[in-house]
């Protein structure tokens, strides 16, 4: 494959062609599990599969070992659903990354993020070693170069078919110092990301103040800015992101609805609580989607309903962005058709 | 200075299990300053491995002694009898200390009391905190003099991370953000656009990564060279 076929394409994905085409895109996420059982995958991807434009595969989420985002992702395409690879720089150094690279896009994969990765010490195997060769700043330049410039990182020619993907970044518009966001935000466009997906947001007015820094650093006409959205389980979830997580920003008056959604159900019922605190949680998802959809900038949302997956279809439909559409596949070069 | 910490005891212990004769060797320079293995520690030491092996049954003759400087062999040269006289030095040097007495007495059994931590400094009494990580190409001139090899946990060169909040890093509240310390000193000079450009990936060749290293300077060897 080569990137001349293209039409100006950098990949070709899903994913790609839905945000070029103008539309509010739509992606999710989709935790591997912890065990070499590729049903769990396939179950998830039916979940998924029709109502958003690609779902991100997660790399050892929270650093717990799971299947790796490439193998689960082989399984998704099986499946119909474009994956979106993540790959953080948390345990592969830059050989590792880059052979990983070369077999993803030979599977066919055409979207991956680069992310830095959780600490090693929130997870499952506190006592290894960590890498960070390149964090991801360098990582995303590292996946453009080996797209545009067809070389990998050491400046060596690539002599086959180049690894091509729609390159994505993470921002986290609630990560301190806050003023320096929009900043570090830049130097991932400056790298060459093609899309962002932000940390989960709950504070709508704090965001939107971030994305106003972002335009006026002219961000967001050179990169997708996709918000993240997370369906809240219960009232207890509300509390933990916000005394718990890292770089969350929780308002009360989010735990204080979720609080209130089971109030007069019997304490006993737990059905029922669990019931009612999840469909505010959608409630307010859906809430939350409309009123990003509004901020200039913001050209769709990643959903991230961890365990949850039957959410998904819950906040797509509710806030109207069902059925996905269907861009034209990409036009022959000899079509005459130009792209930028 | 390195900064190191003493084994715990029970470690010490089985380490020095077989052997009668224990020479418990200090040194007089880092871990003197940063209260791990200089003479007064060293002194303890001996006294807390003698009354040990008495408790155990198996009284053990431990002596100690302290050298100004662990890491160079002439200091050792002075202590010669001693160390060659013991059945097991453990040495309370860091661990440079400990490989310069192995290396200058092939025939003797030496063993680490310390743990060799980091290169760092006291930030008040009774504290200290690592600084530099000895990454073999210092770029502080562009973190305004804040190590982000050392002092970040994930090393970023194009930080900060997205778990970095009111200060502190994600993986603990105790301990500073490297990458908010860069940008509030960098901020407060008017500085800010050494980290607007991308940071190269490292050359950690240059590192411990590239192998053991090595420094030679031409200019002294033949300095002495021509002394001789
Ligand atoms: S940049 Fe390297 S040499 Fe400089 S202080 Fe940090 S670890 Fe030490
Ligand atoms: S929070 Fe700061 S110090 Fe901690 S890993 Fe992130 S950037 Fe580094």
């Amino acid at each position: 494959m080569s990137g001349e076929h293209l039409n100006g394409y950098k990949a070709g994905s899903h994913l790609e062609r839905v945000l070029r085409a103008g539309h509010f895109a739509v992606t999710a996420e989709l935790g591997p599990p912890q065990a070499a059982d590729g049903d769990v995958i396939r179950k998830k991807a039916a979940l998924l599969k029709g109502y958003c434009d690609a779902a991100n595969i997660t790399d050892n989420q929270t650093a717990i070992v799971r299947m790796s985002s490439i193998g689960a992702g082989a399984i998704a395409l099986q499946e119909g659903l474009e994956p979106v690879i993540q790959m953080t720089c948390r345990d592969r150094n830059r050989l590792a990354m880059q052979s990983d690279l070369l077999g993803a896009s030979a599977l066919g994969m055409r979207n991956v993020l680069c992310l830095t990765g959780d600490h090693q010490s929130f997870g499952n195997h506190p006592t290894a070693k960590n890498v960070h060769d390149l964090d991801s700043v360098q990582l995303v330049q590292m996946v453009v170069g080996m797209r545009d410039k067809k070389a990998f990182q050491c400046g060596e020619e690539i002599k086959g078919a180049e690894p091509r993907f729609f390159v994505g970044a993470a921002a986290n518009p609630f990560g301190d110092p806050f003023e320096w966001r929009p900043y570090r935000l830049g130097k991932k466009v400056e790298a060459g990301a093609d899309f962002i997906q932000t940390q989960l947001i709950y504070n709508i007015e704090r965001f939107a103040e971030f994305m106003e820094n972002v335009r006026r650093l002219g961000l967001h006409q050179r990169v997708y800015l996709l918000a993240g959205i997370g369906p809240l389980k219960s009232p207890g979830m509300a509390k933990y992101m916000r005394d718990q997580v890292p770089g969350m920003d929780m308002p009360n008056e989010l735990v204080d609805r979720m609080t209130q959604a089971a109030e007069g159900i019997d304490k006993e019922d737990k059905k029922a609580r669990a019931a009612a605190w999840r469909d505010e949680g959608v409630r307010i998802a859906i809430e939350q989607i409309n009123q990003l959809r509004k901020i200039e900038g913001v050209a769709g949302v990643h959903i991230m309903a961890i365990e949850w997956e039957e959410a998904v279809k819950l906040l797509v439909e509710g806030a109207g962005l069902y059925p996905r559409p269907e861009p034209a596949s990409i036009p022959e070069a000899d079509a005459g058709l130009t792209h930028e | 200075m390195i900064v190191a910490e003493q084994k715990p005891l029970d470690e010490i212990k089985g380490l020095i299990a077989e052997a009668e004769k224990v020479l418990v060797l200090g040194c007089g320079t880092c871990v003197t300053v940063c209260f791990a293995g200089g003479e007064k520690e060293a002194g303890i030491l001996a006294t807390s491995l003698r009354m040990a092996s008495k408790i155990d049954g198996q009284p053990k003759d431990v002596t100690h002694t302290t050298v100004q400087r662990q890491c160079e062999w002439e200091y050792l040269d002075a202590v010669a009898d001693q160390i060659r006289e013991a059945d097991i030095v453990v040495s309370v040097g860091c661990g440079i200390g400990v490989q310069a007495v192995v290396e200058r007495f092939p025939e003797v059994w030496v063993v680490p009391g310390l743990n060799t931590s980091f290169m760092g400094l006291p930030t008040e009494q009774g504290v200290w905190e690592e600084r530099c990580a000895a990454c073999g190409s210092c770029i502080l001139g562009l973190t305004g003099g804040i190590c982000p090899i050392a002092r970040c946990a994930k090393q970023l060169l194009n930080g900060p991370c997205g778990g970095s909040q009111n200060g502190v890093c994600e993986i603990s509240k105790e301990l500073p953000c490297a990458w908010q310390l860069i940008y509030d000193r960098l901020k407060s000079q008017n500085r800010l656009h050494l980290i607007t450009q991308i940071q190269p990936p490292k050359d950690w060749s240059k590192s411990r990564d590239g192998g053991p290293r090595r420094i030679t300077r031409e200019d002294l060897r033949l300095a002495a060279e021509a002394s001789e």
